[in-house]
């Protein structure tokens, strides 16, 4: 059979998703953002709430998230987007909002916002995208970066000494009692990204069902500073990140009843 | 038993030769083209069209979403 008789409209089982426009993204090749906002655009089309949808864009390499995603956007301040969502999903209740934010927005500049947006069980949707460092401005150290990761500002390596510990701040948030679904994901391989689309979904669902903030972090790849090819730094991120930065539910419920909430 | 036969078409101008696509294909059908596109990378094209069964995991994990993918039962 040749491939011209396969390539017809009728036997098409996978294309572009309608919610991601035409823009080019402006990401390195092979960068896990691209893969995170495809799975963004598909759920949101799965779910037919493009209309309902508003995103917050963080201060980083996806800063221009609002170019790819064919929905209402924001764009907060550095680490700003929880503050920025509490305003919009308190004053819209019928919208679904989520933020969208890196390692060094959501746990070093903006732990603040998050923290205690978290707490409060602010209804809306994170997607917290953890490279293990500062992608944008040329690969600095971030909260999240591993001990012995070299960096631009750890060249020899991150020392717990000089430069603290490495933050595990998704098992933090699930301490909180406003969070409902907490869940660590990653996308470098087909059944990882269908296991993270269907974290989203849940989340976005939660969202929704104003259950309290729900949480997915994405352990991604950042191979342009980690100074690898996209293939490798999967690998790298399999071997160094999973060690440490385990995939899988953290938690799965709703928001504390205060009825219930334990003071004592 | 059915047969599936499958096809993808590569965006050649929106690929950025990440070579993501070429190792999540389970059948070794893509490669990266010795031709650059005008931004260029080395977009993909299957090498072994031959051996595609449509799965779409070519597609699924590329980030640039420039891969469609076809498939028949024959
Ligand atoms: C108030 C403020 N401080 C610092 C910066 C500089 N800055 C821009 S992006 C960035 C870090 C982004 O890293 P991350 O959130 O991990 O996202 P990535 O680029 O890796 O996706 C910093 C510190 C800024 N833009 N604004
Ligand atoms: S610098 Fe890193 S996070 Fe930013 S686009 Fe490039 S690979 Fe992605
Ligand atoms: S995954 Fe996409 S961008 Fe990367 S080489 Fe394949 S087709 Fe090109």
């Amino acid at each position: 059979m040749d491939v011209k008789d396969i390539i017809k409209p009728e036997n098409l089982v996978y294309e572009k998703p309608g919610m991601l426009t035409a823009n080019t993204m402006h990401y390195c090749p092979g960068c896990s953002h691209g893969v995170v906002h495809k799975l963004i655009a598909e759920i949101i089309e799965d779910l037919g709430i493009q209309e309902k949808t508003i995103g917050v864009a963080p201060v980083g390499c996806s800063v221009f998230a609002y170019n790819y995603i064919d929905i209402d956007w924001q764009e907060a301040a550095h680490g700003r987007a929880p503050a920025l969502a509490t305003g919009i999903s308190r004053t819209n209740p019928d919208k679904i909002v989520f933020t969208y934010q890196g390692d060094g927005d959501l746990a070093s500049i903006g732990t603040a916002e998050i923290m205690h947006a978290c707490n409060r069980g602010e209804n809306f949707a994170v997607i917290f995208i953890n490279n293990g460092i500062y992608g944008m401005t040329g690969g600095q150290m971030a909260p999240t970066t591993l001990l012995g990761q070299v960096t631009a500002t750890t060249p020899y390596g991150r020392d717990a000494e000089r430069n603290g510990y490495p933050l595990k701040i998704t098992e933090l948030i699930a301490q909180l009692p406003g969070t409902s679904y907490v869940t660590r994901q990653s996308v470098h391989t087909p059944a990882a990204i269908r296991r993270c689309k269907k974290a989203i979904t849940k989340a976005f669902e939660a969202a929704m069902d104003k259950k309290g903030t729900s949480f997915v972090e994405v352990v991604s790849t950042c191979n342009m500073n980690w100074k690898m090819t996209p293939v490798q730094a999967n690998q790298w991120m399999e071997e160094n990140m999973f060690p440490f930065y385990p995939p899988g539910d953290i938690k799965d419920g709703s928001k504390a009843d205060p009825a219930s909430f334990k003071q004592n | 038993m059915a047969k599936v036969r499958g096809a993808v078409v590569v965006d050649n101008e929106e690929c950025k030769g990440c070579g993501l696509c070429v190792v999540a294909c389970p059948h070794d059908v893509l490669g990266q083209n010795k031709q650059v596109n005008s931004r260029g990378y080395h977009f993909s094209f299957m090498k072994n069209p031959e051996n595609c069964i449509g799965c779409s995991n070519c597609a699924i994990v590329c980030p640039d979403t420039c891969i469609t993918v076809y498939r028949v039962k024959i």
